[in-house]
């Protein structure tokens, strides 16, 4: 496997640009969550924060050379999914009732 | 060889500036469509990440249920609702700087927690097989069999309760 074009990266790059890159992913995802009004957004935050997660977990997969946190993160992606397909269907009945999806809107649940 | 490393290391940096550019264009743009278009590039950027870390069956995994399945629910979700278009009216000024301030606070946290860290040592010999769909499947049906039967039961409870929640009330 020596003649292969590419090194895996895991020999080259050290494990903490992997830790620093996965926690300046997260951290963009949760700045937009408390940025933004516009729900579909704060839900595609969610997913940025998922795959920041997915992405360490699979350096350090990588980094041990064990199969388990890949297994985790086909996990993480089916739960995902799912998450994503509910949340979307919460979200268009949302704005059926309210007409918007701005979340400020959306306090009714307090009082 | 030692023609090989240097590019391996400029494809992560490469691919790291897109992902966090992306990222923040995520957050920052006006247009939700375009919030999604920047978050389809991002997971390229991160499936990219997944190719030189050996795990070529998470980034094909990746695209497909990502960048096929999720993004285009999204768009979907955008285009029917018809939200197409920067009507979103914004927070105030203090609580953007708040959210800002936090945001940075946070890595700040991440950061300096990573900075007294102990360098783990490198399993060796690398496998470079670990990412390949047969030693994932072996490990996914023989050690991760009962996790992988319930999260076909959770898709199913998903699928059901998207059908339920989405549908119109029957009079």
């Amino acid at each position: 496997m020596n003649n292969i074009l590419l090194q895996s990266s895991i020999q080259v790059i050290p494990i903490n640009w992997y830790i620093l890159l996965s926690a300046a992913l997260f951290t963009i995802g949760a700045l937009g969550v408390m940025f933004r009004r516009n729900a579909i957004i704060i839900f595609m935050c969610i997913e940025l924060m998922l795959n920041a997660v997915n992405l360490l977990l699979v350096a350090f997969s990588s980094f041990h050379s064990d199969a388990a946190g890949q297994v985790f993160v086909f996990f993480i992606m089916a739960v995902a999914a799912a998450e994503v397909a509910v949340g979307l269907a919460i979200l268009t009945m949302i704005y059926r009732n309210v007409k918007s999806i701005d979340i400020d809107l959306l306090g009714n649940l307090k009082n | 060889m030692l023609l090989n490393i240097p590019l391996t290391q400029y494809l992560f940096y490469f691919l790291s500036f897109v992902a966090l550019l992306c990222g923040l264009m995520v957050v920052f743009s006006k247009n939700p469509v375009h919030s999604v278009l920047y978050l389809v590039l991002t997971f390229f950027a991160i499936a990219g990440h997944y190719i030189l870390l050996n795990a070529q069956f998470l980034a094909i995994v990746h695209i497909v249920v990502y960048a096929g399945a999720i993004m285009v629910l999204f768009l979907f979700v955008i285009m029917l609702l018809n939200l197409n278009h920067d009507s979103e009216p914004h927070k105030n000024m203090l609580l953007k700087g708040a959210a800002v301030l936090a945001g940075g606070l946070l890595l700040m946290v991440l950061t300096g927690s990573l900075k007294g860290a102990e360098t783990l040592a490198m399993h060796q010999p690398l496998n470079t097989q670990v990412g390949l769909i047969k030693n994932l499947g072996t490990v996914l049906f023989k050690d991760f069999l009962f996790p992988f039967e319930i999260s076909s039961i959770l898709l199913l409870g998903a699928m059901v309760g998207a059908v339920m929640i989405g549908k119109k009330e029957i009079k």
